[in-house]
């Protein structure tokens, strides 16, 4: 079988937020380009310290991270934006008194010069937050803030989104369309990292899944496989349980 | 109203100027650095001590102010990078900040006094007649120091609105993580946050200088009424810093009118502790 680079490599990755308390105990993950790949597990397991620590918010003790076939253990996260890793955080993931516009160009603060193709873009993308433009970030609404702060990933057209819990806090429905815009984000060729609570909508759509537990990755596999294995299920999807 | 109220009222809003000028440095490190610096009225005093020794070589005084200010923002980031930068790194809490901060304001303080004296001094200034405006006098240099103030302001409105940085600093004071990993360079602004800071408030110790002796006490003095009129306009806000400002230092120098002028601090004080009590957010919103 022929393997590809995978675009990002995290391999045997022990990190914490304070010494000698690692949340992440050996874990190990990969991603290929293009793909959407869900990470599960159950409250604790470490899948938003996984994100941080990918993302340089936390230094990893141990272990490599190799993304675009460079090791970025120890770049800041302004540096690992300027190679083509974007992430969005769980909660305050805009910034309440920027307007919409400013929000997207602080994206792209890397960037030099003209923003106004970018963000032109990231509005043809979420056509809600053309008529928001000029209004403050949080006088929006939980769904158009959360377009928002995937908008403002998206300004710098990065080849991997790391998205940390989008659908906590939201309605049912949005849900539903915040995870129609992943779908579409990742058509677009856009690799996707998505950190879930919602395990059973999330691997339906995805290409692969790891479900974490306790630091380390337990399970590997296609959204389909990892949906109609009796453990995953009853560990962690609520299955057997009179669904 | 009597001539010697309208008087006061001038004096008022040219005090008023000079403690926006620093206030608006002082709220802008609070906001954007988490830092209560108590060091900021002493930054003052330096900025007025650099303006007087150049001043006394011989240049003209609103050179030295310019020049001043440069001196006193390299003191200041010299401060970022010996103190805060590495406090910061080791994520201090805001109560040890607040602690280093007033040890480097009596360290600064007295390093003054170890190099230039305890005295009263003055700069050398050419003998200009005061202005006749409606029959009230007011000194040509109150006039300068408030037209200077409101250009600062104007030019400090610009910055935050419409450039690049100005926006950053707005978007690390909302919200640093986020900051952070969407790619802002957070160093850059805080490097940004001091020169802005200190610059402004060596500018308002150089200018006060001009209505006041210059004397190693006169910054730390005035950093109450400077955190009164940061609170007042709700901490963080640079606008509501300069309205808080203008309203302090008119209270202060119009309270003369019916209380002695030692008490002045007390009404700033008191304006303080009222709105701690039933408006502790301040009249404006805390944010840039």
């Amino acid at each position: 079988m022929t393997d590809p680079a995978p675009l990002l490599r995290v391999e045997d990755v022990y990190a914490g937020y304070i010494n000698d308390l690692d949340i992440l105990q050996g874990v190990n993950f990969k991603i290929y380009p293009g793909e959407l790949v869900v990470v599960i597990g159950p409250n604790g397991a470490g899948k938003s310290t996984l994100a941080k620590t990918i993302f340089g918010l936390l230094t990893p003790r141990r272990g490599t991270i190799v993304f675009d076939g460079k090791n970025i253990v120890g770049l800041k996260s302004n540096q690992i934006v300027q190679r083509g890793m974007c992430y969005v955080p769980q909660i305050a993931n805009v910034f309440p008194s920027l307007t919409v516009d400013e929000n997207l160009e602080m994206g792209a603060f890397v960037r030099s010069g003209s923003l106004k193709e970018l963000k032109d873009r990231i509005y043809a993308l979420f056509p809600r937050l053309v008529e928001r433009r000029k209004q403050r970030a949080g006088t929006l609404s939980g769904g158009e803030r959360q377009q928002l702060a995937m908008g403002r990933a998206l300004m710098l057209q990065p080849k991997l989104l790391i998205l940390d819990e989008p659908s906590a806090a939201l309605s049912p429905q949005l849900v539903n369309s915040v995870f129609e815009l992943i779908k579409r984000i990742n058509s677009e060729g856009i690799s996707i990292i998505l950190v879930e609570q919602n395990a059973r909508k999330a691997l339906a759509m995805a290409d692969r899944g790891y479900v974490l537990e306790t630091g380390r990755d337990r399970f590997e596999g296609s959204g389909p496989d990892l949906l109609n294995d009796p453990k995953v299920g009853e560990l962690y999807l609520g299955a057997g349980r009179g669904h | 109203m009597d001539q010697q109220l309208i008087q006061l009222l001038v004096n008022g809003i040219a005090v008023g100027s000079i403690i926006a000028l620093s206030s608006v440095g002082l709220t802008l490190t609070y906001g954007i650095l988490r830092l209560a610096n108590f060091a900021h009225g002493d930054f003052m005093t330096l900025g007025a001590y650099f303006t007087l020794v150049i001043n006394l070589l011989g240049v003209n005084i609103w050179l030295a102010i310019a020049l001043g200010s440069v001196l006193t923002i390299g003191i200041a980031l010299l401060s970022e990078k010996l103190l805060w930068a590495p406090m910061r790194e080791r994520r201090a809490t805001s109560t040890t900040l607040i602690i280093i901060s007033i040890g480097l304001a009596l360290f600064i303080r007295n390093g003054i006094i170890l190099i230039w004296g305890g005295a009263n001094q003055a700069y050398d200034l050419p003998v200009a007649s005061a202005l006749d405006i409606l029959g009230i006098r007011v000194a040509q240099n109150r006039v300068v120091v408030v037209a200077l103030a409101v250009l600062v302001i104007f030019g400090l409105h610009y910055l935050l609105q419409n450039t690049k940085i100005g926006k950053a600093m707005r978007a690390v004071a909302d919200n640093v993580d986020l900051a952070r990993v969407s790619g802002i360079n957070v160093e850059q602004v805080v490097i940004w946050t001091w020169v802005i800071a200190a610059g402004l408030t060596a500018v308002g110790g150089g200018m006060y200088g001009l209505i006041t002796a210059v004397r190693p006490n006169m910054g730390w003095f005035l950093i109450l009424p400077m955190f009164a009129a940061v609170i007042l306009g709700g901490i963080g806000n640079p606008y509501g810093a300069i309205a808080g400002a203008f309203v302090i230092g008119i209270a202060q120098e119009v309270g003369t009118y019916w209380i002695p002028t030692e008490y002045k601090l007390g009404i700033a004080l008191l304006m303080m502790v009222l709105v701690l009590l039933v408006r502790p957010q301040g009249i404006f919103r805390g944010t840039l």
